[in-house]
């Protein structure tokens, strides 16, 4: 049984059929004028020789081309696009089954963060009371390693609202190089968690090696194809509507692997796309759609995501502001984009502004994780322990979004009103009006642990003490406590025989015998 | 036999079954016998009443307040025991009275005049008779003059008022007022409750203690109790 995600029954819709059709228009045209400018050869090939007008630009340092691609073409490609796409596990119980027309969502942790922030806490003593003793968390940032993924990983398999792993940290140890970078955050990854793994890659050179240790993982090459335990992330469109040379090619060359892969675009609305809303849609739309119509035309069936992360620019500094309510508006319009066309949607919220966890950070990103959700986009990448927009990642915070989740979803159960609930509450206010305390609480508990009632916040503290992030701490440290299923001693073995640049301290089993 | 039916009894206050039809927590009790029920067959058994009351009501009564302050059991598990066991007080009355065995004290309770909130005082009333007080609840909106009348009449120990309103709240300095014309202020303990009071009020109205709800004021007689002894 794949994982059931949380189904939204009546999601929220911001803007209208009429709209919708509009924006789709816009792209279109958008698509064929001004068209996008290609920075690689074999995109603006494989467009070209599909019917797709090219044009080089003349006086560029870099070979590109205008290219104008017809409506026909891009909608032969959404039809061909698989609408339903199933990301497998090692777990297959972790399985996810996305389809585009029915708005469940799954909950992904990522994106690749330069910071781990550790988190410790030191006791003060207050100076007019020296018994009063306070417990003070102390940040302190540095560059994540690969064995900090190997612990993102492995919390992540047991926070019990996560539903698929992307990599939250970018492993940045001296031994560590860009042409071992892959292998080694896939293996750290998949070693340490039995949720579905994603991820961009860093070196085109290095897809065969990790499709490879996929193949070597799921059993072979046709057991991947049915149980796709890994996907990948491709941003090859850069705003405005541009074909990125080497992120063009790796999506060409995921999609002749027939994997899953999204196709990804992140205007910034204001200075790299229009401030307005209507405008960011059409383009950030357009984008995503050559995308998706290249992968159609490079293989015809690849089971492709729609993927958008579009962002206000802050005024201030013109970074990307991920707490704007604006944010949130684009990413719920382009949840609505692809469920009109009946695509899974990949789709962001929770990325917040503040630098550690705390009150603005829980705001923040509450504020988009509860309004995007309720859209319905099937794949959320909801920002589990990121900070400073996706500067950083700290453990702490991924446990304290766990827990909003986990209201979030309980909020979305669908409503318990019929005939059978109507006449047992008649009944039951019949009853209770003639008691002399008239009093309900009788009838609680037979709902208390059967899970029909939502829990109190796990991190409250006793009194008006604030203990939140203390307690988050200790929870985090009870579930990095549990054990994670690595993959099979013959397994790893095989891996680190087959699949070279993998780090040997990797190897747990080797650990083992050597202590 | 005997053991048996006062470890019973002790786990179906822990359970919060008041009779064989509540399910309580584990599964598959419904349907088995309730406190209600087995206070029935302890009484048969001619099981004493202070074993009854110490053995099983009051110390699974300990149990189920030390799960709650450990946050596994709930308000809702906390008056469950609590009203099983003050029904079960109930039948174990006239057979205290026989023995002359004393409850823990009378306790008078209301919500002052003006005023018309239970909820807190309701809850307050069954946390009380779980932990083995006579609770006497006058209701709601009582006069005055009614609250005096019973405490010179029916001489209780402890004297709980309730009110919610800041508008209301001002009865309560009446009351005590009231009961110190009549010489009866220092014959009954004072303890105010509500969201609109607070420690300071009840200094500044010369109550003996405010109570933020039914657990800490079940804490508050108890240390009563203990400066009593």
């Amino acid at each position: 049984m794949p994982r059931e995600g949380i189904l939204v029954h009546t999601p929220y819709e911001r803007i209208t059929n009429e709209q919708v059709l509009q924006i789709h228009q816009a792209s279109i045209q958008i698509l064929n004028d001004p068209g996008l400018i290609s920075f690689n050869h074999e995109t603006t090939e494989i467009l070209h020789s599909n019917g797709a007008e090219v044009t080089p630009v003349p006086n560029s340092d870099h070979p590109c081309w205008v290219v104008k691609i017809p409506e026909k073409v891009v909608l032969r490609a959404l039809d061909s696009a698989p609408k339903t796409v199933k990301l497998g596990a090692r777990n297959k119980d972790n399985s996810l089954i996305m389809k585009g027309d029915e708005p469940r969502v799954f909950f992904v942790s990522g994106s690749e963060t330069n910071i781990w922030l550790d988190v410790d806490f030191q006791a003060y003593v207050k100076k007019s009371e020296p018994t009063a003793e306070v417990l003070v968390p102390e940040f302190h940032p540095r560059r994540g390693t690969v064995s900090d993924l190997c612990q993102a990983a492995h919390l992540c398999e047991h926070l019990e609202t996560l539903d698929a792993f992307i990599r939250p940290v970018n492993i940045q140890d001296k031994d560590i190089t860009e042409d071992n970078k892959d292998v080694n955050k896939f293996f750290a990854s998949l070693n340490n968690t039995t949720k579905h793994f994603m991820a961009g890659l860093t070196s085109l050179k290095q897809l065969d090696n990790v499709v490879n240790m996929a193949k070597l993982i799921a059993g072979g090459e046709d057991e991947l194809k049915e149980n796709p335990i890994i996907s990948f992330i491709t941003c090859l469109v850069k705003s405005p509507l541009q074909f990125v040379d080497d992120t063009s090619q790796t999506l060409i060359e995921i999609c002749r692997k027939g994997l899953p892969v999204v196709v990804s675009s992140s205007p910034q609305a204001g200075t790299t796309a229009p401030i307005n809303e209507a405008g960011i849609i059409a383009q950030i739309n357009a984008e995503v759609l050559a995308g998706i119509t290249l992968s159609q035309l490079v293989n015809k069936g690849t089971p492709v995501i729609y993927g958008s992360v579009p962002v206000r620019a802050r005024l201030d500094n013109l970074n990307d502001s991920y707490g704007a309510p604006e944010t949130s508006q684009y990413n719920i319009d382009c949840v609505q984009m692809a469920r009109f066309y009946k695509l899974p949607c990949y789709s962001t919220s929770g990325v917040c502004d503040t630098k550690t966890p705390g009150t603005q950070s829980s705001i923040e990103r509450l504020f988009s994780d509860i309004l995007v959700t309720l859209s319905g986009p099937q794949y959320l990448h909801c920002a589990y322990g990121l900070l400073d927009g996706n500067s950083t990642f700290c453990l702490l915070q991924a446990v304290l979004d766990d827990a909003h989740f986990q209201m979030i979803k309980f909020f979305l159960k669908p409503p318990q009103i019929g005939q059978t609930e109507i006449d047992n509450s008649l009944k039951q206010i019949r009853e209770v009006v003639t008691t002399p305390q008239k009093l309900y609480i009788r009838y609680i508990r037979p709902l208390m642990r059967s899970g029909q009632l939502s829990m109190p916040y796990p991190f409250e503290g006793d009194g008006e003490a604030d203990n939140v992030l203390a307690l988050a701490n200790e929870r985090m440290k009870q579930l990095l406590s549990q054990p994670v299923e690595h993959i099979d001693e013959a397994t790893t073995s095989q891996i680190f025989q087959e699949i070279p640049g993998i780090l040997p301290r990797l190897n747990i089993y080797e650990k083992r015998s050597q202590q | 036999m005997t053991e048996d039916t006062i470890a019973l009894l002790k786990e179906n206050v822990i359970q919060g079954r008041k009779t064989q039809d509540d399910e309580g927590i584990e599964e598959g009790m419904a349907g088995t016998p309730g406190v209600l029920e087995l206070i029935q067959m302890a009484l048969e058994k001619k099981i004493s009443p202070e074993a009854i009351i110490t053995q099983a009501l009051t110390a699974g009564m300990q149990i189920v307040g030390e799960k709650y302050s450990k946050k596994e059991y709930f308000i809702p598990d906390m008056l469950a025991s609590a009203e099983a066991v003050g029904a079960a007080m109930d039948i174990l009355k006239p057979h205290l009275e026989a023995s002359n065995i004393e409850t823990k004290g009378k306790f008078v309770i209301a919500t002052v005049k003006g005023d018309i909130h239970d909820i807190g005082k309701n809850i307050v009333s069954i946390l009380l008779k779980g932990a083995g007080y006579e609770v006497n609840d006058l209701g709601i909106d009582v006069p005055t003059e009614k609250i005096v009348e019973v405490v010179k009449k029916d001489k209780p120990d402890f004297l709980g008022l309730s009110a919610l309103l800041t508008t209301t709240m001002l009865a309560m300095g009446e009351v005590i007022e009231a009961l110190k014309k009549d010489s009866l202020r220092d014959k009954v303990k004072v303890l105010i409750g509500g969201a609109a009071v607070s420690d300071e009020y009840a200094q500044e109205i010369g109550a003996d203690a405010y109570c933020i709800d039914g657990f800490a004021a079940i804490k508050v007689l108890d240390a009563f109790q203990e400066a009593r002894a």
